[in-house]
């Protein structure tokens, strides 16, 4: 409610007494020598009180895997910090920053994959021997490849290629420090995606414990992953700025700041060789992906781990071998973005069943059937589907799909120079981290308070997914009271144990089942305290509408609130801390077989499009996305987690690139980095689909990835339908689209 | 420093301000107004969307000095915590919220059209809140929550 009030309060909405701000000098090159740091013109500003640079890091300069706080020998990239101007007004601290003058020795940067693998390439991390993200390296292998080429009818080879996308959160990073110096103790405000990464990075940077420094979220204007490394860098710079001047200090981000130093959707390449029977089977799939991780890597090894299961698609392929890793170039690097590697994959994937289906001729829809991941199958890893394995919804999903859309291809060739396409895609997506960190664990406290109403905490941030409410649900829904007895405080690393990251829609599902453990704890405590009341048996008690009653005995009954009075008067504490674990799954990094995930959600997506092939305008009309869920728990939070994630898969396949110009960042605001504004959304359908799957709480899935993964590849196969031609590295923008305009329906535009 | 005087959610406010302070520090830091925020400050994002003189404007765009004599509405000019403005409400009922960066400016964006045209269709709504960015919600739920309002099924 807050939030339309306009007195939520944001992480640049907050001041605190005597507050300084401070502004990073960046790097002015992609890779070069630092000669010389030369502050003392910006020290003669009278409102500059410090320049920071890594000589005032306290404890360790490198955090989270080769991130530095601050770069003092050479720069990767044009986002590298290079000193921290500090200053009583954000004025004097950005004129600070425009005065420090850094002399540099320029070397020759490393800007492509191509130049990353290059013989004789320079290398962008010197301590490393070549420029593979060491660990981003992941193989899976099925069956018996060269077999299944044997026996194929014929061979598709395709090269797909993906771009850097901004998650283009609106609010930019903002980070404020408040040190107490009379506990050696750092408070953290910010808008940051993971609390528990920044808070072991902040104290790294300090050379602390990790219990001296706090980190509290506030509202967080959107974050999609991003989030993390960026905002976290910066909270060790305003830690340390704050420890020097003993005063609190924020540092917040210009949106070009952000655009030129934040994590990205990591652009990959796709090398695809598949067999393929005349009827349609797919018999064999070797692919080859390679991630461009840019400066640093935090994340291209999860990333990339999850990459090497999905990116054969959803369908069943007896023998396969997919092989993926990472390379470290001079340009923005990437992170984990809303979908992780996925939504690069299932362009890929899904313009490949396109382009196998043109080749056989047959309807994209009827090969993808027949191809479907289905009952008796096994996924790429090996595990099985249907009776005794995981439910396998594809087959009926796209059946259903089709039918509520009313999918048919438009007849060809059409009149006109506006034209009409209908592209597809499906997609399924391993829940949770799976086998990516080992064990994947959460916690969560559930307090009932004196008077009645009830803290709950969770490990995991709702970064406006939705996540309060749906803990909220959950709480609520097993202690049997009301949804305004809940309260649900800001995350605060000091009140709850490590609980990761909330990222890969783990949201609902990990946070979820703790919730409901914590709650499930409760709720047994609750029933006690009522047994002795009631002078009957706990085990055999429930709790409906605030009351505790037995089912045989209902007339016997005692209030919710009597309950709380009477355990906090008898000294019976009503509250736990409950962890839930998926335990460490049983898995083979080697081949990529195992308990990959422990279960899977799939979906489908179709979308129409008009292009105008004359100026290459792309109009998307509609569509409809398919989820399973498992089961609903909140079918309007679903569809607001649908919308969102279609519209940014969209602005993936049709508008946004990060353009860079030999290591320079090109756009750097919304002027040059366009995302969809509401003229653009087409009308969005979703149809839920329940598969009764067990394993969230409740039976829930989380959808916030799904419905954004599939999305940019049914838009552009949508775009190759009307056009006749297929572009095969994203975005589908105005000047690829229109530029084939004249080249054969194989053509390619690079 | 100059002296200004202007009409802020229909108080009078002076002050003396610098000469090239834009409205939204002149809102944010000096009046405390902190609905309004800074998303692009470059005119892109409508994030710091105000109400001028019937006019939407991009408040990151404005100097503070070309406020003077004024008719300013804010976020914080709109409904009070007892009772909210129907759009406020409608935002709420219809899930148009997910972060919550981008609403103070959609809502008065919204209430601008509606002002002028209480019966839009929904191509003029997409077009009234197309300067104001949302990378949450895809857009779709604002659109009904302002089409409820406009359709009177929220009380007006
Ligand atoms: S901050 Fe003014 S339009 Fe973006
Ligand atoms: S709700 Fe997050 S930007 Fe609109």
């Amino acid at each position: 409610m807050s939030k339309v009030t306009g007195r939520a309060r944001f992480a640049d909405d907050l001041s605190f007494h005597g507050m300084l701000f401070a502004s990073t000098v960046y790097s002015q090159h992609p890779h070069a020598r630092i000669k010389k740091v030369d502050m003392s013109k910006a020290m003669d500003i009278p409102e500059v009180l410090a320049v920071i640079t890594p000589d005032d890091v306290p404890g360790s300069n490198g955090v989270m895997r080769g991130f530095l706080v601050l770069a003092g020998e050479k720069v990767k990239y044009v986002g590298d910090g290079v000193a921290l101007v500090v200053a009583k007004s954000e004025t004097a601290a950005r004129k600070g920053r425009d005065a420090v003058v850094v002399d540099y020795e320029p070397l020759p940067p490393v800007l492509s994959i191509d130049d990353a693998l290059k013989s004789g390439a320079s290398l962008v991390h010197e301590d490393k021997e070549d420029n593979i993200i060491s660990k981003s390296r992941y193989q899976l292998k099925k069956g018996d490849l060269e077999r299944g080429f044997a026996e194929a009818d014929f061979i598709v080879e395709r090269t797909y290629e993906t771009q850097f996308v901004a998650h283009a959160y609106i609010e930019p990073e903002v980070v404020i420090a408040v040190p107490d110096f009379n506990q050696e103790f750092m408070t953290i405000y910010g808008s940051i995606q993971n609390p528990f990464s920044a808070r072991a990075a902040v104290a790294a940077a300090l050379g602390w414990s990790v219990g001296q420094v706090k980190i509290v979220q506030n509202a967080v204007g959107g974050t999609f992953g991003g989030k993390d490394e960026c905002a976290i860098l910066n909270a060790c710079r305003a830690a340390i700025a704050s420890i020097k001047t003993h005063r609190p200090v924020k540092l917040s981000l210009s949106r070009e700041e952000s655009m030129v130093e934040g994590p990205k959707r990591h652009p990959y390449r796709f090398n695809f060789k598949v067999g393929v029977k005349k009827d349609g089977s797919i018999l064999a799939m070797k692919s080859e992906l390679i991630a461009q991780g840019g400066a640093y890597n935090n994340k291209a090894q999860f990333t990339n781990w999850r990459a090497s299961i999905h990116a054969t698609g959803p369908y069943n392929i007896p023998n396969i071998e997919t092989r993926v890793f990472g390379v470290y170039t001079n340009t923005i690097y990437g992170g984990a973005m809303r979908g992780f590697s996925s939504p690069q994959c299932i362009f890929a994937q899904e313009s490949l069943m396109d382009e196998i289906a043109q080749e056989l001729d047959m309807d994209p829809l009827e090969l993808r059937r027949k191809n479907a991941l289905s009952p008796g199958h096994t996924l790429p890893d090996g595990q099985l589907l249907g009776e005794g394995g995981l439910p396998a919804p594809l087959p009926d999903i796209i059946d259903n799909t089709a039918r509520k859309f009313k999918y048919s291809k438009p007849a060809q060739p059409q009149e006109g120079s506006v034209k009409k396409g209908i592209g597809i895609a499906c997609g399924f997506r391993g829940a949770g981290l799976g086998a990516e960190a080992g064990a994947d664990a959460t916690g969560a406290i559930v307090t009932v308070q004196s008077d009645g109403s009830i803290t709950i905490v969770s490990g995991l941030t709702d970064n406006g997914q939705g996540l309060k409410v749906a803990f909220s649900q959950i709480v609520a829904e097993v202690l049997g009271v009301s949804l305004d007895r809940i309260v649900y405080p800001t995350t605060d690393t000091s009140i709850i144990p490590d609980g990761g990251p909330t990222v890969a829609s783990r949201g609902v599902m990990i946070g979820g089942r703790a919730m409901e453990k914590a709650a499930l704890e409760v709720k047994k405590k609750i029933l006690v305290v009522a047994g002795e009341i009631l002078q009957l048996d706990p085990e055999k008690l429930t709790i409906e509408n605030e009351e505790i009653f037995s089912p045989d005995n209902p007339e016997k009954r005692v209030s919710y609130m009597d309950v709380v009075s009477r355990a906090y008067a008898t000294g019976q504490m009503l509250a736990a801390l409950s962890w839930f674990s998926t335990g460490v799954p049983e898995f083979d990094y080697e081949t990529g077989q195992g308990k990959s995930y422990p279960t899977y959600s799939w979906g489908m997506v179709i979308t129409e499009v008009e292009v105008d092939t004359e100026t290459g305008l792309v109009k998307v009309n509609r569509a409809l996305s398919t989820h399973d869920v498992g089961t609903a728990i909140n079918p309007a939070a679903i569809k607001g987690q649908v919308y969102g994630g279609y519209v940014m898969g969209q602005g993936m396949a049709v508008l946004e690139d990060i353009e860079q110009a030999n290591g320079f960042v090109k756009s750097k605001n919304f002027d040059e980095y366009l995302i969809p504004t509401a003229m653009d959304i087409p009308d969005i359908d979703v149809l839920i689909v329940e598969t009764g799957d067990t394993y969230g709480p409740f039976g829930g899935k989380s959808v916030g990835e799904p419905g954004t993964e599939m999305a940019a590849a049914s838009v552009a196969n949508a775009i190759a339908q009307a056009t006749g031609r297929r572009i095969r590295n994203l975005p589908c923008n105005l000047e690829r689209v229109f530029l084939g305009y004249n080249l054969t329906r194989q053509g390619t535009a690079r | 420093m100059v002296p200004i005087t202007l009409q802020v959610n229909g108080q009078e406010v002076k002050a003396e301000i610098a000469i090239h302070e834009r409205l939204l520090d002149f809102l944010r830091n000096e009046l405390k107004l902190l609905g309004a925020k800074e998303g692009c400050g470059h005119g892109e994002c409508g994030t710091c969307t105000v109400i001028m003189d019937g006019q939407v404007v991009n408040s990151c765009l404005i100097l503070a000095v070309q406020a003077h004599g004024a008719n300013i509405t804010t976020i914080e000019g709109l409904g009070n915590t007892e009772e909210l403005h129907p759009l406020q409400e409608s935002f709420i009922e219809h899930g148009a919220v997910q972060c919550g960066y981008c609403t103070p400016g959609m809502i008065l964006s919204a209430k601008n059209l509606l002002d002028k045209n209480p019966h839009p269709t929904r191509k003029e709504i997409q077009r009234s809140i197309s300067g104001n960015l949302c990378r949450c919600t895809g857009y779709q739920k604002i659109v009904e929550a302002i089409e409820a309002v406009a359709e009177g099924r929220k009380g007006r």
